[in-house]
């Protein structure tokens, strides 16, 4: 498994909490939904960081009253063709505003990456190494996009009927 | 019709390399045949009973000559020299080698053609009714917002991964050629008091083991907002539809489960969020897309010119054909032409090489160089002068595509079934075969008048049985194929299901049973006006019940 962040295989600082037992005294920690609810007041008073991880059947709505508590939030793809998370992610980028750590776990595969990007993940634990060297190619495979994306990349109709934001795009290309 | 620009140009090239690499990372075993399967069936590639078959998206079902030029060159390169038109109005190739993939793609992205989702559980190919631009009780020209939903859907970054497959269906008329209420969303264009145009949806039709009826969602979206409301419905059933039992994934279940007033409540939650943003299709862009769908060049014409009444008078065969074929024009002076795909014995929807090589020159002497494909599986020409309409009968003749059945009991349609699909129970193209020969006698058809006969090799129903106003659906007993029979089904304005009329018959009966239900409708319908539907309405099922089942 790799970690990639901002496009780059990169170190994790983070630990993943188990469902249940003693969590680790020190550390950046990201924790299931269920024991954030459980143990609120003691996640809290621990002086690191703190991520929240969600199944693929628990919608970020459910945690929309705390997300200023959490510095990362971890959605689940538990196997490639669940994609829940696709649009949680939107909504927690687009609709609840949340500028943390977006990040993918689970079934994490290269065909997906650019989906991933473009629904405001920025971190994914990558299943296969060659997949996360290559993670940079994934996004870089079109340079044309129907959408509007949550980036504020332009998507093909922007392109089309603002000529002069595409002539600075067109320059800003190498 | 649309025509790719830079962007677009780009786009379909860059899909095609991307599933070059996916290809070749299968080939070199970098991908599991389990890890390959989503990707290539977002690519419309499909592994069959015994080879790949490879489904090519054609948009709202409208083609150029030289489109389909290229469709029947591929068909004799890299097929058997013959390809299958579908009820998505998409065209299947059987026999194409994994290999060969990516440079069918290429040759499809060099017509501006592609694959894209035409399978896979994401947005599928957008189809229309087939008269668009040409009907006159016509709103707006299907193939505007057709054309807008296509870009959108084109590998959307949150909807690629959804429940299961979604499909939409526009009509610009109020006449439903296109089956709207049977699919994922239907839009019908409408006209608000103010007079603008705009779209009326309709969510949750769909047919598979649970058939359902689409509701009404919304009676009027603005243009503008097509997007963003067709975002908020995809949303809520992206995150809300079920996901553990393949069977109930559809967003008709959820629709039912929830009911339309929750379903719409929700919708309109997440339409409120991001109606009015980025989503918003400026009016340039509707502008910028209406352009190619202008009216063609039409010439000021007097309707029903003397030479075209004097071959009608004299000729019944012709007479027959345009009876049956062809369709009233908006513009007088023209007229509507629709191709038989289904000769008595064929194969419904096939066509070979030769004979799209026919099409494509005859559409492009005859048609302003532009056809459209059926979800009935035939082609139809929309603008033909009348005064040209004998001498494209007798070309098409000479192809066997002048077939004068269009609407009657030998204008099957039928799913592959066993002969090539690997989820199919039993057999449909046989039967469909078997059907079209018993009533080869076309006066016999002529008499029968509108009767649409539907068949499905399984539970899926791609062959729309539901809907048929015969539907023929094939089951597995114990080894052995049976065929359960429904009437009453239609996927029109005023769609319904069929009712089942009682056990299942043989693969040696039903078309025995079948030819009892037609005598059956001629010996009760009051008159031949009234046609076999609308008797079936009137009388139910009881009297072709007796008909059927006594006997046995």
């Amino acid at each position: 498994m790799q970690y990639v962040k901002n496009s780059k295989i990169s170190p994790d600082e983070w630990l993943h909490a188990d469902t249940d037992g003693p969590l680790p005294a020190a550390g950046d920690l990201i924790v299931p939904l269920a024991r954030w609810r459980a143990e609120k007041d003691q996640l809290l008073a621990r002086k690191t960081r703190l991520g929240v991880r969600l199944a693929s059947s628990e919608s970020p709505e459910i945690i929309r009253d705390d997300l200023g508590r959490f510095d990362l939030i971890a959605l689940e793809f538990p196997v490639f063709r669940d994609g829940r998370a696709y649009s949680y992610a939107r909504l927690l980028r687009e609709q609840y505003g949340f500028k943390g750590e977006l990040r993918a776990v689970g079934n994490v595969l290269y065909d997906q990456f650019s989906f991933m990007h473009r629904c405001g993940f920025d971190a994914y634990e990558v299943q296969k190494d060659i997949d996360a060297q290559r993670f940079s190619r994934a996004l870089s495979e079109f340079t044309v996009r129907y959408q509007p994306d949550p980036d504020g990349s332009p998507s093909a109709i922007e392109l089309r009927h603002q000529p002069q934001r595409n002539a600075k795009i067109q320059r800003g290309r190498p | 019709m649309y025509r790719y620009d830079e962007f677009d140009h780009a786009f379909v090239q860059e899909r095609v390399a991307q599933f070059r690499d996916q290809v070749t990372r299968r080939l070199n075993g970098e991908l599991t045949e389990e890890e390959f399967r989503p990707l290539r069936l977002m690519n419309g590639l499909y592994l069959q009973l015994h080879a790949y078959m490879l489904r090519v998206a054609i948009p709202y079902g409208v083609l150029s000559s030289r489109q389909l030029h290229k469709l029947a060159d591929i068909a004799t390169k890299y097929d058997r020299g013959y390809a299958h038109f579908t009820t998505r109005q998409n065209l299947q190739y059987n026999w194409p080698r994994l290999e060969d993939m990516p440079d069918i793609l290429d040759e499809l992205a060099s017509v501006e053609m592609h694959a894209l989702q035409t399978s896979g559980n994401c947005i599928r190919n957008i189809t229309a009714d087939q008269y668009a631009g040409v009907a006159a009780d016509e709103i707006e020209d299907p193939r505007i917002c057709g054309e807008i939903l296509r870009q959108w859907s084109s590998l959307h970054p949150e909807f690629s991964f959804l429940p299961r497959k979604f499909k939409i269906a526009i009509t610009g008329s109020p006449r439903d050629r296109a089956a709207i209420k049977l699919h994922d969303i239907g839009i019908v264009m409408v006209r608000n008091p103010a007079g603008e145009t705009g779209c009326e949806f309709w969510v949750g039709g769909g047919q598979g083991r649970t058939p359902v009826i689409a509701k009404c969602i919304n009676a009027f979206v603005p243009r503008r907002d097509m997007l963003s409301y067709s975002e908020a419905i995809l949303r809520v059933y992206n995150m809300h539809g079920r996901r553990d039992n393949i069977y109930k994934a559809r967003i008709k279940i959820l629709v039912n489960e929830i009911g339309i007033d929750e379903f719409r409540r929700q919708t309109d939650e997440q339409w409120a969020l991001i109606r009015g943003g980025a989503l918003d299709v400026p009016a340039e862009e509707i502008a910028r897309i209406t352009a190619y769908f202008a009216p063609p060049a039409y010439e000021k014409l007097a309707p029903n010119p003397a030479g075209f009444v004097q071959k009608r008078d004299s000729d019944p065969a012709f007479a027959a054909w345009l009876r049956s074929n062809v369709a009233a024009h908006k513009i007088p002076g023209y007229a509507i032409v629709n191709i038989s795909l289904k000769p008595i014995g064929g194969i419904p929807g096939d066509a070979t090489d030769v004979q799209m090589h026919v099409a494509a020159d005859l559409a492009k002497r005859y048609s302003f160089d532009e056809l459209r494909v059926t979800h009935e599986q035939n082609l139809t020409f929309a603008d033909v002068r009348q005064s040209d309409l004998y001498d494209l009968w007798r070309q098409l003749g000479e192809h066997g595509l002048a077939t004068p059945n269009i609407g009657l009991v030998s204008d099957i349609i039928a799913c592959p079934g066993l002969d090539y699909c690997a989820l199919a129970n039993a057999r449909s193209i046989p039967v469909a075969q078997r059907i079209s020969e018993r009533f080869a006698d076309l006066k016999r058809q002529h008499d029968i008048g509108d009767l649409k006969i539907k068949i499905s090799g399984c539970i899926n129903a791609c062959g729309h049985h539901h809907v048929g106003h015969i539907g023929i659906l094939g089951v597995d007993k114990k080894g052995t194929e049976f065929y359960q029979i429904t009437l009453g089904g239609s996927a029109d304005e005023n769609a319904s299901i069929g009712e089942i009329l009682g056990a299942a018959f043989s693969y040696d009966e039903v078309v025995d049973a079948v030819e009892k239900v037609v005598e059956t409708y001629l010996k009760i319908r009051t008159g031949p006006d009234e046609n076999f539907l609308a008797a079936v309405r009137r009388a139910g099922i009881a009297p072709f019940k007796d008909a059927l089942y006594a006997v046995r």
